[in-house]
């Protein structure tokens, strides 16, 4: 009977370590497809194929985009638990942009 | 007189040993709060930034000054160092002390990597244009942003050097592993104002 609770111990523990092998695979992807975004921004500036209306909000979205693997994915974001974080920094996202909008409209004008 | 500090190096430690204790707890909450407060201060620069770059008083211009492959280095130098620290922080829980050790040692010899190339470009840019702080309004805002960014990772890599010093024959226990997360979270987030960095400041500059 005391091995079976022993068993059940070591299943446990390698059912977590296969899980965080498979949120270290994820982490690989969004490591890669945050390298090919910063490869295509480069490249577009670099090239100068794209003109200037649509290349800034591109490498604005894909900013954010990257922003979000490493908010969610390397930071951990998407774990359950992490209400209180996502509070501050969407609190944080929110004043960052009144800022933004206020010290960039002001001296549109 | 001493206290009982049994519990914190217990036999087995639980999956997030990070988050065990009320103190762990606290420092994860903790960080994250500062960092929406960090996320504010560095879109004020960013706003001041972008309210003063066109204004260069005859000096030197973004498009005349920033230069891409260097950039692009330091871009690629400080994403990797954002991965290591994931890694770092995956053989935390794993409870494996000296891998953890080593991709650290290996995201601050990155952090350093790009300080080196952080202090060259700002040399460059003073030695051989003239464009120093004082130059411009643009100027004053570039170096305030980017400088404090730079600030912010030369703080990162004497906060690790610290933690790597003081808790290198400690070993992994309840009590330093909060300080190894709360790094690696702050970490995480200089790499996301250098992704706003290198696209609002050098990639736009350079779009014109």
């Amino acid at each position: 009977m005391t091995d079976n609770s022993n068993l059940d111990v070591k299943d446990s523990e390698s059912f977590r370590r296969q899980k965080s092998k498979e949120e270290m695979q994820k982490q690989l992807i969004s490591f890669a497809l945050m390298i090919v975004f910063t490869f295509i921004a480069f490249a577009m500036v670099a090239t100068e194929s794209i003109s200037r209306m649509y290349v800034i909000p591109i490498l604005f979205i894909m900013a954010i985009v990257q922003a979000g693997f490493q908010f969610y994915y390397f930071m951990h974001m998407k774990e359950k638990n992490h209400e209180m974080p996502a509070t501050f920094i969407f609190g944080g996202v929110w004043a960052a942009f009144l800022t933004l909008a206020g010290l960039v409209v002001i001296s549109w004008w | 007189m001493s206290q009982d500090h049994s519990a914190l190096f217990p036999e087995n430690l639980p999956i997030e040993p990070e988050k065990a204790t009320l103190e762990g707890q606290n420092k994860f909450f903790g960080l994250w709060f500062f960092l929406g407060g960090e996320t504010v201060l560095f879109a004020s620069l960013f706003g001041v930034y972008l309210a003063l770059k066109n204004s260069t008083a005859g000096g030197p211009a973004s498009e005349d000054l920033f230069g891409l492959g260097l950039v692009f280095l330091m871009t690629m130098l400080l994403l990797t160092s954002s991965l290591t620290s994931v890694y770092a922080m995956y053989h935390m829980r794993n409870h494996d002390f000296k891998k953890m050790y080593l991709w650290l040692g290996i995201t601050g010899l990155l952090g350093i990597g790009f300080l080196a190339c952080e202090i060259y470009e700002f040399a460059h840019y003073i030695t051989d244009y003239g464009f120093t702080f004082r130059s411009s309004a643009f100027g004053s805002a570039f170096y305030a942003l980017v400088g404090f960014h730079g600030g912010h990772v030369l703080f990162g890599i004497c906060w690790l050097i610290g933690l790597l010093i003081r808790n290198a024959k400690r070993g992994l226990n309840l009590y330093n592993a909060p300080k190894f997360n709360t790094f690696s979270l702050y970490w995480h987030f200089i790499d996301v104002v250098w992704v706003f960095i290198f696209t609002v400041v050098y990639l736009m500059g350079k779009v014109g």
